[in-house]
C-alpha cells in the first residue's frame, strides 16, 4: 500500500492504495469518478483519457503512484459551473456522441488536439490524431465534425480572453 | 412546435449527462457491501472437465466463495434456452445441445466459464481466480465449419450427429430447378461472410443484489431488453419468479445485438448473490468481451441466378452454412434463416427462389445477432452476385439492377416477404447524381495517369425491420410476440412522462420519441420525459434491436397518446361547453375550432386529476397504456455507391467517394438518422475491410483484442455523403421504417464491388486487407 496525493479537478485528494492501482481504478473506484471509462485492457480505446499536467493520457497506462503530486483533469472537470467547455458543447451541437460511452475520452482527447495543433487543424490531421481513441456508434462523422467546430470557439474563446 | 417536433434535427436531450461525466452504466454503479465476480474460463476449445480444486482460493482473504457448474445443477438453474425453433427440411425439430452457465463436465469454446470466485475485491477476486486449479482433459477440436462438417470430425453435440443443428430450406425447389433450365444465363459466385466481433464500448456488465427479507433479486445490466432478460430468468432458468425480480438497464454503451442475449454471468451473478446473500457485480474486461460476447456473421454461400435472353432475373439458387460456435445463442437460430433467406430476394423481381440454410456446430464462441443479423449477409451475397452478373453480361451495374428492380407495391417475393413501399429507382437515382456517375469515366481515366486503380461499386439493400407482427413470427417458430408496450402519463401540471418498452443505447430514444409527443400535443419536448430500462416502472416491453424502435415503440406510445388526446377533448369539451369533436390542439392549448375558445393542456390535466368538473361516469386522471402488435415488417432500402483508389503496389484502399441514398420513411429527427447511418456505413466498412475473428484450427481466438482485431478508427473511414428519399410505410401511423441496422447492412458489397472492380479480379475475400487485395492483384498479373 502507499499514500498518493495528487489535484483532481482542482481539488486536493489522497488516498491509500495497492501498489497495483492504476489511475483510472482510483478515479472511478476511489474518488467516485465514473465518467472516466474503461473499454479495453490493452490501451486501444481511449475512453479512460484524462490530462496530467495538462496532457491527455491514457489513465489506464498510469499506476496512480506515477500520478503522485500531479495534476489531474477528468472530463468531470472542465465545464465551468453550467457553462459547458467548447468542446462539450461542439460535441452535443454536431451529434458527435450516441451511447455516450467514449466520449469523454473521446473528448479529452479532442481538447488536447486542439491545443496542440491550434487553429491549424484539419479534417485529415484530425481524423490522424483521433486513432488512439475508438467509437463503434458514430463512424466517427460527427465527431471530426465537433473536433473542427470546437477548434474554431476555442479559438474565438481564447481571442476573447 | 414545428421546431421540436417530427422532423426537427434537435439536438439530444441526453447529451448533457454524458458530455459531463454524468452518464450512469452498469459499472458505476456501487452497492453496500458489494462482491466481485471473477469467471474461470477454458483455455480449450473442447475438453473435459475433470476435476476443479478451489482450496487454494478459498483460504485466501476476502474470498467469499468459488461456485462451481456442479452446484449450479444441483441448485437446478437451467441451461440457456434457444427462443427459436427451426425444422430441418425433414421436419425434424433443430438438435440443440446443452448450455449451461457453468460447464459443469464439458467445454466447447475458448472463454467459456466452469467456475467463478465471488470476493471483497476485483483484484482479490482476480488473484484467487488464479488459484483456482482446473484439470482438464483436451479433446479434438473443430476450429471452423469446413472442419465441423468434414467426415470423422469431433463431435461436439450427442444431440447434433455430425456436428448438425437443422439443414432448413425456403422457396419452391422445382420451380428454381426449371428455371435454370430454360436460363440463357447462369452466374455463381462463391462468398465467405466474415465472422465478427461486436464490441459495443461499454463492456458487459452485471449487479447482481438478493434481498433475503423480501427473497427478492434486483440485477442492472448492460441489455438491450430489460423485460426480456426478466421473462427469460423466471421463466427458464429457475432464479425467481417475475414479480421478484427486478431488472434495471441503465444507460448502456452500445449494444449492436450483443446485448441482447441474456448470458450466462448475469445468470450466475443473480445465483451467487443469494448463495453469498451479498450483492455481486462482474464487469467484463476487452478479453472477454472478444471471447464470451456473441459473435456475427460467420457464412459460407454458394449462389447462382438465372438470367433471360433479356437481362432479366428468372431464378436464385443459394446454399449456406452458417456457423453457430459452441453453443446455440438465443436467437441464433432465426439469424440464418428468417432474417436472412427472407431477405434473399433484395430490391429484385425474381420470380422463384430456393435457400437452404445448414446450421453448425463449431468449438468457437456462439454467433448470434450483429447489426444487421442476416440482412447484411443476404445483401451482400445478393449484390456481390448481381455486380458479377453485371461484369459477366458486360452490362452496366445500375443499368442491370434498374432493369430488375420491384416497381409495383405491394410485392410479394417468393421468399415470405411482401413489401409494402419503395421507390428503388429513386434511392439509386439519387446515389448516381450525389457521386457524379457521369463523371466517373473522367475520375477513371485521370487515376489510371496517376498509376492508381479506380473502382466503382454499388449495392442496393433492403431490409425487413420493425420485427414484427406477433402472430405471423409466431407461426415462424419465435417464441415471443414482438409487440411494444408504452404508457402517456400526463400529470396535473401538464408535464408528460412517457414510458416505453424500448431500451436506448445510443438511438436517441430520449430526444426523439419527446419529439413525437411534442409534435402532437403541442409542448416542449423539456416537458417530456421518457422513461426506459426498468421493469419497476415500465410495465412490459420487447426492447431495442432490429431497428424496430420508431415502427414499433412510437407506434405504441402514438397509439397511447390518441387515447390520452381524446379522453383530454372529453374534459376540454365539457368544461368549454362545447361538443369533444370541436375541440383541436393547437400549440398546448385545447380550443374549440372556429372560435377563441381555449384552455390550456396543463389545465386540462389538472381538471382531470382535480375531478371536481368531468363530464359523468369519466374516472379521474389522464393517463393511458397501449400494446401496439404491428401488421407488417417495414421494408428501408437503399443504394449505395462505393469509389475508391487501390495502390497497386501496396493493395491499399483508399475512398475516393462514399454516397448512401436511404429510404427510411418519413423521419422524426434527420440529424440523429444520419448518425445512424454513419455509424452503420463505419460497421459495414468495417468487415469490408478491417475487422475479421480468426479462430486457429484449434479453436484459439487468434484476434482477441483491440491490438489483433482491426476495429475501423476515424482515419479508416471518409466523410461519407448521405442522401434521403422518402416512401412512407403505409402499416404504421408515423410512416416510419427504421434506419439502425441498414448502413451495415449495405456497406461492405459496395465496397468489395468497388475494390473488385478497380483490380479488375472478381475473386476477393472480406476482409479485403492490403495483403489480400495486393495478392489478389498480382496472382492476376501472374496469370
Amino acid at each position: 500500500m502507499s499514500a498518493v496525493k495528487l489535484t483532481v479537478n482542482g481539488k486536493a485528494v489522497s488516498g491509500d492504495t495497492e501498489d497495483r492501482t492504476l489511475l483510472v481504478h482510483f478515479l472511478r473506484d476511489h474518488l467516485g469518478l465514473t465518467g472516466t471509462h474503461v473499454g479495453c485492457d490493452t490501451s486501444q480505446c481511449g475512453a479512460c483519457v484524462v490530462h496530467i499536467d495538462g496532457r491527455a493520457v491514457k489513465s489506464c497506462t498510469v499506476l496512480v503512484g506515477q500520478a503522485d503530486g500531479s495534476s489531474i483533469t477528468t472530463i468531470e472537470g472542465i465545464a465551468k459551473g453550467d457553462e459547458l467547455h467548447p468542446m462539450q458543447a461542439a460535441f452535443r451541437d454536431n451529434h458527435g456522441l450516441q451511447c455516450g460511452f467514449c466520449t469523454p475520452g473521446m473528448i479529452m482527447s479532442a481538447i488536447d488536439i486542439v491545443k496542440r495543433h491550434g487553429g491549424k487543424l484539419d479534417e485529415q490531421t484530425v481524423r490522424h490524431e483521433l486513432e488512439g481513441n475508438l467509437c463503434r456508434c458514430t463512424g466517427y462523422h460527427n465527431i471530426v465534425k465537433a473536433v473542427l467546430d470546437a477548434a474554431g470557439r476555442m479559438k474565438v474563446a481564447q481571442a476573447a480572453e | 412546435m414545428g421546431m421540436e417536433g417530427i422532423g426537427a434535427s434537435v439536438v439530444r436531450k441526453e447529451d448533457k449527462r454524458f458530455i459531463t461525466g454524468k452518464g450512469r452504466y452498469t459499472d458505476d454503479i456501487r452497492l453496500h457491501g458489494m462482491t466481485y465476480a471473477q469467471f474461470i474460463r477454458s483455455p480449450h476449445a473442447h475438453a473435459k472437465v475433470k476435476s476443479i480444486d478451489s482450496s487454494a482460493a478459498l483460504k485466501m482473504p476476502g474470498v467469499v466463495a468459488v461456485l462451481t457448474g456442479k452446484q449450479l445443477v444441483d441448485d437446478k438453474i437451467g441451461n440457456l434456452i434457444c427462443g427459436w425453433m427451426i425444422h430441418s427440411k425433414d421436419g425434424s425439430p433443430m438438435k440443440m445441445g446443452a448450455y449451461p452457465a457453468l460447464a459443469p463436465d464439458t467445454v466447447r469454446y475458448v472463454g467459456q466459464a466452469v467456475a467463478v470466485v465471488i470476493a471483497d475485491s476485483k483484484n482479490v477476486a482476480r488473484d484467487a481466480a488464479e488459484a483456482v486449479v482446473v484439470n482438464y482433459e483436451e479433446l479434438p477440436a473443430v476450429g471452423d465449419i469446413k472442419a465441423a462438417i468434414a467426415p470423422g470430425a469431433p463431435q461436439l453435440h450427442p444431440e447434433a450427429p455430425g456436428n448438425i443443428i437443422y439443414d432448413w430450406t425456403l422457396g419452391d425447389e422445382k420451380a428454381v430447378n426449371d428455371a435454370f433450365a430454360k436460363a440463357a444465363n447462369v452466374v455463381s459466385i462463391e462468398v465467405a461472410n466474415n465472422r465478427l466481433v461486436p464490441n459495443a464500448m461499454e463492456p458487459r456488465s452485471a449487479i447482481a443484489d438478493y434481498n433475503s427479507a423480501e427473497d427478492h433479486f434486483t440485477l442492472y445490466t448492460t441489455s438491450q431488453n430489460p423485460h426480456v432478460a426478466r421473462l427469460v430468468l423466471s421463466a427458464f432458468y429457475n432464479i425467481a419468479p417475475e414479480h421478484k425480480l427486478r431488472v434495471i438497464a441503465p444507460d448502456v454503451g452500445g449494444g449492436f445485438g450483443s446485448k441482447i442475449f441474456i448470458y450466462p454471468e448475469e445468470m450466475v451473478a443473480l445465483w451467487a448473490s443469494k448463495k453469498v446473500d451479498r450483492p455481486v457485480k462482474w464487469t467484463a474486461d476487452r478479453t472477454e468481451s472478444f471471447l464470451t460476447d456473441a459473435h456475427g456473421r460467420d457464412h459460407l454461400s454458394k449462389a447462382e441466378m438465372a438470367f433471360d435472353k433479356d437481362n432479366k432475373m428468372l431464378a436464385l439458387r443459394v446454399k449456406t452454412h452458417a456457423n453457430f460456435g459452441g453453443y446455440m445463442s438465443l436467437f441464433s437460430s432465426s439469424v440464418p434463416t428468417y432474417l436472412y433467406a427472407t431477405l434473399l430476394s433484395g430490391q429484385y423481381n425474381i420470380p422463384a427462389i430456393f435457400a437452404e440454410v445448414i446450421a453448425v456446430y463449431t468449438n468457437t464462441t456462439p454467433v448470434d445477432a450483429y447489426r444487421g443479423a442476416g440482412r447484411p449477409e443476404a445483401s451482400f451475397l445478393l449484390e456481390r452476385l448481381v455486380e458479377t452478373a453485371a461484369r459477366q453480361l458486360k452490362l452496366d451495374p445500375a443499368e442491370l439492377r434498374k432493369k430488375n428492380f420491384i416497381t409495383q407495391f405491394p410485392h410479394q417475393t417468393p421468399v415470405i416477404m411482401a413489401y409494402d413501399a419503395g421507390d428503388f429507382n429513386a434511392s439509386l437515382g439519387a446515389a448516381l447524381k450525389a457521386i457524379d456517375y457521369e463523371g466517373y469515366p473522367a475520375r477513371k481515366a485521370k487515376a489510371k495517369q496517376e498509376g492508381k486503380l479506380h473502382g466503382i461499386g454499388f449495392s442496393c439493400y433492403i431490409e425487413a425491420c420493425g420485427i414484427a407482427p406477433s402472430k405471423a413470427v409466431g407461426s415462424l417458430g419465435a417464441g415471443v410476440g414482438l409487440w411494444e408496450s408504452a404508457e402517456v402519463r400526463v400529470n396535473p401540471v401538464g408535464t408528460i412522462e412517457v414510458l416505453t418498452g424500448s431500451h436506448s443505447h445510443g438511438q436517441g430514444h430520449e430526444t426523439t420519441f419527446a419529439q413525437v409527443v411534442a409534435d402532437r400535443l403541442g409542448v416542449p419536448i423539456d416537458q417530456v420525459s421518457i422513461v426506459h430500462g426498468d421493469t419497476d416502472k415500465v410495465q412490459f416491453g420487447m426492447g431495442t434491436y432490429g431497428s424496430r424502435s420508431a415502427a414499433v415503440g412510437l407506434s405504441a406510445i402514438v397509439k397511447a397518446l390518441e387515447k390520452v388526446e381524446a379522453k383530454a377533448k372529453k374534459i376540454a369539451g365539457h368544461l368549454l361547453e362545447a361538443s369533444e369533436k370541436d375541440i383541436v390542439i393547437e400549440n398546448g392549448n385545447f380550443k374549440v375550432a372556429g372560435t377563441d375558445k381555449s384552455m390550456a393542456l396543463a389545465n386540462v390535466a389538472l381538471s382531470a386529476y382535480t375531478a371536481h368538473n368531468l363530464p359523468d361516469g369519466m374516472e379521474p386522471g389522464l393517463k393511458e397504456g397501449a400494446f401496439y402488435d404491428p401488421s407488417n415488417f417495414t421494408f428501408p432500402a437503399g443504394a449505395y455507391i462505393c469509389e475508391v483508389d487501390v495502390d497497386p503496389a501496396t493493395g491499399k484502399t483508399t475512398f475516393v467517394n462514399f454516397v448512401a441514398a436511404d429510404d427510411f420513411g418519413r423521419m422524426i429527427n434527420p440529424m440523429i438518422v444520419e448518425g445512424q447511418v454513419h455509424g452503420g456505413l463505419a460497421q459495414g466498412i468495417g468487415q469490408a475491410l478491417l475487422e475479421h475473428a480468426v479462430y486457429d484450427a484449434n479453436g484459439q481466438l487468434t484476434s482477441g483484442t483491440f491490438m489483433d482485431y482491426a476495429m475501423p478508427r476515424a482515419d479508416d473511414l471518409p466523410t461519407f455523403k448521405i442522401e434521403h428519399t422518402v416512401t412512407l410505410c403505409p402499416s404504421n401511423p408515423l410512416g416510419v421504417k427504421g434506419c439502425g441496422e441498414a448502413g451495415a447492412i449495405g456497406a461492405s458489397g459496395a465496397v468489395i464491388n468497388a475494390i473488385t472492380d478497380a483490380i479488375g479480379t472478381n475473386k476477393l475475400e472480406m476482409p479485403a486487407t492490403p495483403d489480400r487485395v495486393w495478392a489478389a492483384i498480382n496472382s492476376q498479373a501472374a496469370r
